[in-house]
């Protein structure tokens, strides 16, 4: 979207020249945004309206602009956004501009230029001959490098809200509390992750160790087999659990019906030793090591996975990015494409993924803590869902509603 | 009595085309145009106005179009600021002459077009001002400014009718005259807001300029060609003043062009 403010003086309202200024504005596409009304109180005294005006391109705001002028319409000149030299490699000027996840613009020489991506918690490098803006992290500034400081010519735009209900998403818009009822929702988050994949929308999950220990790994493998899930994000933690299960039919050393199991709490490393010596999942799994399993459904389905290592790690077993920089550097490039996010039984991992998400990504929550909840979801306002609950009937619920759907439509009684 | 500013056509003549009605290859004759000119100054004398001539000027031919001067209230003039270059040479002579009888000059900043009473008319106590072809509405809100009274701003949209004064004119408190196409629907909504009796015009008569008239009390004097609308001026008892227009026709102006009321308002409130 390109905009400009305009300012309107005058008699404009006995006139009716604003009713006909925003009836222009609507009638050509464009959209604006009232800033500042003063309705003169005698009948003499003038009023005045300062509008924002935003329309699709460029040239169809210019030629808007133009016919606004005619109606006495004036362009607030805006100014330049402010330029800074990085003082060295991964710093950033004083006074950076730190960016929301919001859609960003900035303006140089009388252009709007997006910044890209829409990422939180970032500078923004420009770079005036591409007139190319970025979100940056520090370790992506080198030296001398312009970075936009102070907060003039920046403009950003926050997601609207849908005018109609049918947005799951905007339409609850928070967090559901542990004693709410939640299976009206997780249906609806069904048809929504349906609509989704016929839309050729990509869903990524993260998840953390709880969502094996819980047991709620073979609905997860369930989603994967029903190919609802694109990419898995997860901890070297989550992936031995899941390997152990697989081998050993425990996790930490405890069966599913809490019955200890031989070997205790060392399957846990064995189910390590086995991987390191195999050379990673991929492998394990084509050479029959791994048969079962999130992972091997994730192998076996195509599905794209990202584990990273953190400080609590044993092993880790093979393909574990330990650089938590290029970790990250691996997860933004990744979201890059995802259309819908599901955070489920992990609070670090889910804060590290909420904040790399655009402000349109559709995002749900789930976990058994209400605070970790909150916060996932905070970011994403009118797109995310946070339901508070143990990630196994989440989970369990979810793949029925959309495992009875697909027998449905595989006996003809439904449409795709 | 009424005071008017007139100017002799003496050297009035189609020389450029600056509106869909002047044809330099359709040339007004210029002793008819005077002999209609004086018959307009005859009945305005007659009708007990007191008329001013200001001096005319070669190469300036529509200065005949005294309206088009500017706008006097009171002992305060403002000139105008002509779109077209063509007529922007007759704003000095016009300054000049008022200065010289005691008007104080209040300039518009020069790029905000205005044309004067052409553009501007009082109807009630609303100042009712044109704008797109000719006067630009920057130009309305600083003669707000400087007038201190509501200025209802009006978009012509009509080619044929460029000035307010070709298709709107007030004619007592709360009525004027007027054709409402010539209007886009938010000025016409506007008109209707502010001037509860208006008597519309029949396109046929609108083109024969029958809103350029001058209107002095329950005399209106006005272009020959517009029966239906004199029969209903007349039923509202004004005595209508027709009078062949032909050869002002031919430049876009008529009876109310050619002439400027000395002020058109003591003061407004």
């Amino acid at each position: 979207m390109f905009s400009e403010t305009i300012e309107l003086r005058g008699h404009i309202i006995d006139s009716l020249i604003l009713p006909k200024v925003l009836d222009q504005i609507l009638t050509r596409g464009a959209n604006f945004k009232i800033g500042e009304i003063k309705i003169g109180e005698k009948r003499a005294d003038q009023s005045f309206a300062r509008i924002e005006v935003s329309a699709e391109t460029s040239e169809a705001l210019d030629e808007l602009i133009l016919r606004l002028r005619q109606h006495g319409a004036e362009v607030i000149e805006r100014a330049n956004v402010q330029l800074g030299p990085a003082p060295a490699d991964g710093v950033f000027p004083d006074d950076f501009y730190v960016t929301t996840n919001q859609q960003t613009f900035v303006r140089l020489n009388g252009k709007e230029i997006e910044v890209q991506p829409a990422m939180m918690d970032s500078a923004i490098a420009l770079d005036r001959n591409k007139l190319h803006a970025r979100a940056v992290k520090f370790f992506d500034v080198k030296k001398g490098g312009e970075i936009v400081v102070g907060h003039q010519g920046i403009r950003v735009v926050p997601v609207q809200r849908a005018t109609s209900h049918t947005n799951i998403f905007q339409f609850i818009n928070t967090s559901i509390a542990a004693d709410e009822p939640k299976s009206a929702v997780i249906r609806e988050l069904g048809r929504e992750l349906r609509r989704a994949r016929n839309a050729k929308g990509k869903v990524a999950v993260v998840a953390g160790p709880a969502v094996v220990r819980t047991g709620a790994g073979e609905h997860l493998e369930r989603l994967i087999e029903l190919r609802y899930v694109d990419l898995l994000f997860a901890g070297n933690a989550f992936a031995v659990y899941d390997i152990e299960r697989a081998l050993f039919g425990t996790s930490l050393g405890v069966h599913p019906d809490r019955v200890l199991g031989k070997g205790g709490h060392e399957n846990h490393l064995r189910a390590i030793n086995v991987m390191r010596q195999a050379g990673g999942v991929a492998t394990a799994v084509e050479k029959k090591i791994l048969k079962s399993g999130i992972l091997h459904a994730c192998v076996r389905h195509q599905v794209d996975i990202v584990l990273t290592g953190s400080i609590r790690d044993e092993g880790p077993i093979p393909g574990v990015t330990t650089d938590v920089i290029e970790a990250q550097k691996i997860m933004r490039e990744k979201l890059g494409a995802v259309t819908h996010v599901l955070l489920l039984g992990t609070v670090q991992h889910s804060l590290a993924v909420a904040a790399m998400l655009a402000p349109t990504v559709r995002t749900v929550c789930v976990d058994i803590d209400a605070a970790a909840v909150e916060q996932a979801i905070e970011h994403q306002p009118l797109q995310s869902i946070g339901l508070v609950t143990d990630v196994e009937p989440f989970l369990r619920e979810l793949v029925n509603s959309l495992a009875s759907r697909a027998e449905e439509i595989e006996n003809g009684n439904g449409e795709a | 009595m009424r005071e008017l500013l007139l100017c002799p056509p003496d050297y009035y003549g189609i020389e450029y085309e600056i509106n869909p009605w002047m044809s330099r290859a359709r040339g007004a004759e210029a002793v008819l145009a005077q002999q209609q000119w004086k018959n307009l100054h005859t009945i305005l004398a007659k009708l007990e106005c007191k008329i001013q001539l200001v001096k005319p000027q070669p190469k300036l031919p529509d200065m005949v179009f005294t309206a088009n001067a500017g706008l006097t209230i009171g002992k305060r003039f403002i000139p105008s600021n002509f779109r077209h270059k063509e007529r922007a040479g007759e704003a000095p002579h016009f300054a000049r002459w008022m200065d010289e009888h005691g008007y104080e000059i209040a300039w518009l900043p020069n790029d905000f077009y205005f044309e004067g009473e052409g553009d501007a008319l009082f109807g009630g106590d609303a100042l009712f001002c044109g704008y797109k072809f000719r006067s630009d509405i920057k130009s309305h809100r600083a003669v707000a400014d400087m007038l201190g009274c509501l200025v209802i701003s009006v978009e012509l949209v009509d080619p044929r009718f460029y000035h307010l004064d070709t298709c709107f004119c007030p004619v007592a408190h709360d009525a004027a005259v007027w054709f409402p196409s010539a209007f886009d629907e938010y000025g016409q909504r506007a008109i209707r807001d502010h001037v509860p009796d208006l008597i519309d015009v029949a396109p046929e008569e609108a083109v024969h300029f029958s809103c350029n008239a001058v209107v002095l009390d329950c005399d209106i004097v006005l272009p020959e060609g517009a029966s239906q609308l004199v029969g209903t001026l007349k039923e509202r008892g004004y005595r209508c003043h027709e009078l062949p227009m032909s050869e002002f026709l031919k430049a876009g102006g008529a009876c109310k062009c050619l002439t400027m009321f000395l002020p058109q308002r003591e003061v407004v409130e």
